[in-house]
């Protein structure tokens, strides 16, 4: 089986983000990055789906600058057998370009399965997935929490509000993959040894016209929280009387 | 004058409260605009159309209907092709979706369709002139950007509970159309939808969600969790990802970063240390309550009211004092 799993390198959550002087940037000082959370279980997915059948390749997809060969190298480490650098000196926000760039290397490369995660962490849009395949005219489904794959058949659950969908559809396919799915492997030393020699093409991102920009970037107004009632069950009663004459929620 | 599109949300027969929030928000758009139609679309299986009127209370001119006995579940290729279908037809200067599991399947579908960019999962919107201005929290939460989207028509999909659905009763004209394509054609099939627990609220619709954390200390102690919401009457139980990890809570409980970000009235954080991952799925809502033990924990600093305290002893009488006052309601 031959899949791809496009990858997006994202600053590591945890860290204390500040906006950089133009407004519209995060300040890079200070910036680690990583694979971006479900897009490593989308990894771990094609590893585990080419393991299984015991022949095929999983090739990883990265649009970005030359930084991003970094987070190509961890994923090839982690066990994919090449990648595809599709350069480009900013990763636009606008999901429709960057769908674009990757439908345009996807098309005709015979690829049996597309994966991606389900949303990046940073930009939190999941729309490239779902705008890739209906580029490419495959069959697609998003948010995957569970897969199974026979005879050029998927049967996929997703999650809903309150409810749990089950769905088929044929090979080729994209598919947006959720967390929690399997466990992501970590790097061996003998894998990080290995991705040294893992070839790497890069070509240009073609990425075409960019309709969805950040106008600016803004740290969330900080919450005038911070007031303790009291102690104990006593102050239970003044939490409630501040719940329904001072908030209004009650 | 341009017309304001909007895909209203159905399952089970019925218009989901989002489908309203979509609907809403279109009638802002237009209004904004000069006051041009809101045309909404509806989709789903026989008896669906007999809903579509409802619509009309908050602010859509003009509903779509498509009836077929091939669309009781989401068919996620008939949709996205039907609703491109309509927007090409309509000159739309903007297209509604909702941000839910199904919205933020369908409307990116429907954006390269058309080919045109997506602001997704947005909480705010203006429009100027020719660009839409949409907020979007990003970041695990931490960084809220103000997206500009040019082009038409501008499609944007919306976060579940950020715009409240206003009511603006118009009468609404309701027309039966046909499917862009018939469902039997379609290659992605949902063949079953499971309740998990059909009586309960969801998450992303219920006003109040009482939450737990690990400060809970074991899976059966979740009861007075329950039974807080079973107070509230109009609460859903969530919990933090330390607790669905450990299997006491299933999965899609959980509320974070990865997991539902919610934005309800009332957020009540019990034994929940506030780790920026949960916070990224809950900073937005209106009101904050956090429950906790230890008095230097994060969740503090985003709580509007705290208490600090053993739970053990505080939860039971927060349950008595919210049965009190929804009694006297």
């Amino acid at each position: 089986m031959k899949i791809a799993v496009c990858l997006k390198r994202v600053p590591e959550m945890e860290l204390r983000f500040s906006i950089a002087a133009d407004r519209k940037s995060l300040d890079q000082g200070g910036l680690k990055y990583e694979i971006s959370d479900f897009d490593g279980y989308a990894l771990e997915v094609g590893l585990r789906l080419v393991e299984k059948e015991g022949s095929g390749e999983v090739v990883v997809l990265c649009v970005g600058p030359d930084g991003v060969q970094e987070t190509i190298r961890k994923a090839l480490a982690i066990g994919a057998a090449r990648a595809v650098h599709l350069k480009a000196e900013d990763v636009p926000f606008d999901g429709f370009a960057i769908a674009r760039a990757l439908a345009a290397e996807l098309q005709d490369a015979g690829y049996d399965l597309i994966l991606f995660g389900r949303m990046a962490t940073d930009t939190a849009s999941g729309t490239v997935g779902p705008m890739t395949a209906e580029l490419l005219d495959l069959p697609c489904v998003t948010a995957l929490s569970h897969l199974e794959i026979a005879n050029g058949r998927g049967t996929a659950r997703r999650d809903l509000e309150g409810a749990t969908e089950t769905v088929e559809y044929p090979l080729p396919a994209v598919l947006t993959i959720d967390e929690g799915i399997a466990r992501p492997r970590l790097a061996s030393l003998k894998g990080i040894m290995a991705a040294k020699k893992k070839p790497l093409e890069v070509k240009p991102a073609q990425l075409g016209q960019v309709s969805l920009t950040v106008e600016t970037m803004a740290l969330p107004p900080e919450r005038a929280g911070g007031r303790i009632v009291g102690e104990g069950s006593d102050a239970v009663p003044e939490l409630v009387r501040l719940l329904r004459t001072e908030a209004k929620v009650l | 004058m341009a017309a304001t599109f909007a895909f209203a949300e159905s399952r089970d027969g019925n218009l989901r409260k989002v489908a309203f929030e979509t609907v809403a928000a279109a009638r802002q758009a237009a209004d904004a605009t000069g006051g041009g139609e809101v045309q909404a679309l509806v989709m789903g299986a026989p008896g669906i159309a007999a809903r579509a009127e409802e619509l009309g209370k908050y602010g859509a001119d003009a509903v779509a209907v498509v009836e077929d006995a091939g669309l009781e579940r989401y068919s996620p290729e008939v949709f996205a092709a039907t609703a491109a279908e309509r927007l090409r037809a309509g000159e739309y200067r903007a297209g509604f979706f909702a941000a839910s599991a199904q919205g933020r399947d369908l409307a990116p579908r429907v954006a390269a369709r058309l080919g045109v960019s997506l602001a997704s999962d947005v909480t705010d919107f203006e429009i100027q002139g020719d660009a839409v201005l949409a907020r979007h929290p990003a970041y695990a939460g931490k960084v809220i950007l103000t997206l500009r989207l040019v082009g038409t028509p501008a499609l944007l999909s919306l976060r579940p509970g950020a715009l409240v659905a206003v009511e603006q009763t118009r009468p609404a004209r309701v027309e039966t159309v046909a499917p862009a394509m018939t469902p039997d054609k379609a290659r992605v099939v949902v063949t079953e939808v499971s309740q998990r627990s059909a009586a309960k609220l969801d998450l992303g619709e219920a006003p109040v969600i009482v939450s737990g954390g690990r400060g809970l200390r074991a899976a059966e102690n979740f009861k007075l969790v329950e039974d807080l919401a079973a107070a509230f009457g109009n609460a859903a139980v969530g919990a933090t990802r330390a607790v669905t990890d450990d299997g006491w809570r299933p999965a899609t409980d959980q509320i974070g970063q990865t997991g539902r970000v919610v934005s309800p009235s009332l957020y009540v954080a019990l034994g929940i240390s506030g780790a920026v991952q949960h916070l990224a799925g809950m900073r937005t809502a209106k009101t904050i309550v956090a429950i906790n033990r230890d008095k230097d924990a994060p969740i503090f600093k985003v709580a509007d009211y705290g208490i600090v305290g053993d739970l053990f002893e505080i939860l039971p009488r927060l349950t008595e004092e919210i049965k009190k006052v929804r009694a006297s309601q």
